[in-house]
């Protein structure tokens, strides 16, 4: 058997995952109608005065994108820890970080890369500006995958467990509080005619250090739970 | 003779020694409790712009304190659980939980209390009270996890891990909350009076002590619990002269 250089392993591990997914195209489809809908329903919940909208739009597609990730997350590592690809994974020679983040990696592009790119549309719903609409998407984009990578911790950790999606959703939501707060505030600055990079920015740091850390955490919870 | 502390990180020692503490610990908490009440209550005056809703602070302060400090310690024992694979530690890991939970749950609640008469409203977003509520779900999260997982080994190993994350999240979070609070609004009415009067420094200081030996305290009864549960099927336990009675 020839070795795998690490990148190598990432792409394959993605490529799986990837097609595994397109091969269950209604799974994906669900996630995103979900954030339609739940972004949707908040003109009908609190009235459809425009100026309140577009004050609250930067909010309700945040909170709404985390509620639709948490959805899928509970996909994540399901299928392989019921037909036994996991174990194997857990016993394979390769990083089993990478295989993780390999993992990650296609979860959010699967689910949090058709969030992203249907927030125009949804934006402009809201009646948010160009400007507010591009900076909402520069943070989507690179919150996006903290949420997709913490998430993965709470997903190893309850793999298996009866009532695990609710239990997941309590696990991870305290934990995305600051991509939360960083994704709005820079929505907020830019309306304000502040500067955006620092809430960029320390997104981009939790970014890093999310992508430093969380594959392994979730190695160590995947082989606790595997145990 | 050096004591060789090792011997009581086996919950068959363990058991035996907090039933022991136990007694002490408790009586000091209730003897220092009234005082630190009676201090608070009759010797301390009243505030000049606060009068008499200041007092909540004897009870309010020591919780925050306590539910903090709770969650770094719970951290510890977890990680220490989960790193040299003692079976005491996660138990007083998942002992802590639930004092710590009632500890945050008691500084909302009487921060809801104080908040009203002296902001005008029960609750206020503000950056303390909003990453004191992020606690309270974080010890929920691990009372909730450990709790869905049957095998005891597993949720405390889950359980640790999960803790160790939060506990590097919670600095992260502190600071967003806070940065996220000052961009909304100006700071909200801080605690302004000038020094403290010198019995209020006491009544506080002496609650402080005392809500730390009530927290020992059922810890250490709650670790108990878990001892014997967990450990019903050994022989020493079975030996026990309560169990046996």
């Amino acid at each position: 058997m020839k070795k795998l250089s690490l990148f190598a392993l990432l792409v394959l591990v993605v490529r799986r995952d990837l097609v595994l997914a397109m091969r269950r195209r209604a799974d994906v489809l669900t996630t995103l109608i979900f954030f339609v809908m739940v972004v949707s329903l908040f003109p009908l919940g609190v009235g459809p005065e425009m100026d309140m909208l577009r004050k609250m739009a930067p909010g309700v597609l945040w909170v709404a994108a985390l509620l639709a990730s948490m959805l899928s997350l509970g996909r994540l590592f399901s299928a392989d820890y019921l037909d036994g690809t996991l174990e194997q994974m857990l016993l394979a020679p390769q990083s089993l970080s990478v295989l993780v983040l390999g993992k990650m990696v296609s979860h959010w592009m699967v689910s949090g890369l058709p969030l992203v790119l249907m927030t125009p549309v949804l934006g402009l719903q809201f009646d948010m500006s160009m400007q507010a609409i591009a900076v909402l998407i520069l943070g989507l984009l690179l919150g996006t995958p903290i949420l997709s990578m913490v998430g993965a911790i709470g997903a190893a950790l309850t793999l298996g467990l009866r009532g695990g999606g609710v239990l997941l959703s309590l696990l991870v939501l305290p934990l995305c509080i600051p991509v939360l707060i960083f994704g709005t505030g820079a929505v907020e600055a830019v309306t304000s005619g502040l500067s955006v990079s620092s809430h960029l920015s320390l997104m981009g740091a939790l970014l890093v250090l999310a992508l430093a850390f969380t594959p392994w955490v979730t190695a160590q919870a995947l082989r606790i739970s595997m145990e | 003779m050096a004591i060789n502390w090792f011997k009581y990180s086996a919950p068959t020692t363990f058991y035996g020694l907090a039933g022991k503490l136990i007694p002490w610990f408790a009586i000091s908490a209730a003897v220092l409790c009234i005082v630190g009440l009676y201090i608070g209550f009759v010797v301390a005056p009243a505030d000049a712009q606060q009068g008499e809703f200041y007092r909540i602070i004897f009870i309010h302060v020591p919780s925050s304190i306590l539910s903090m400090f709770l969650y770094l310690i719970m951290a510890a024992y977890a990680a220490m659980g989960l790193i040299f694979n003692t079976r005491l530690s996660s138990m007083m890991a998942s002992a802590i939980a639930p004092t710590g939970a009632l500890f945050a749950f008691i500084s909302l609640w009487t921060g809801a209390l104080w908040g009203k008469p002296m902001w005008g409203a029960w609750w206020v977003w503000d950056a303390r009270l909003t990453s004191e509520l992020i606690l309270l779900f974080l010890y929920l999260g691990f009372i909730s996890l450990h709790a869905s997982i049957d095998d005891p080994r597993r949720a405390d190993r889950a359980a640790a891990l999960l803790a160790i994350v939060g506990s590097v999240n919670v600095p992260i979070i502190y600071f967003s909350v806070q940065w996220w609070n000052t961009l909304h609004q100006g700071s909200t009415i801080k605690f302004t009076g000038t020094s403290m009067h010198i019995a209020m420094q006491q009544a506080m200081f002496t609650m402080l002590v005392a809500c730390w030996l009530y927290a020992i305290t059922v810890t250490l009864m709650r670790v108990r619990s878990i001892i014997l549960e967990r450990e019903r099927h050994t022989k020493w336990i079975t030996e026990l002269a309560e169990v046996k009675a």
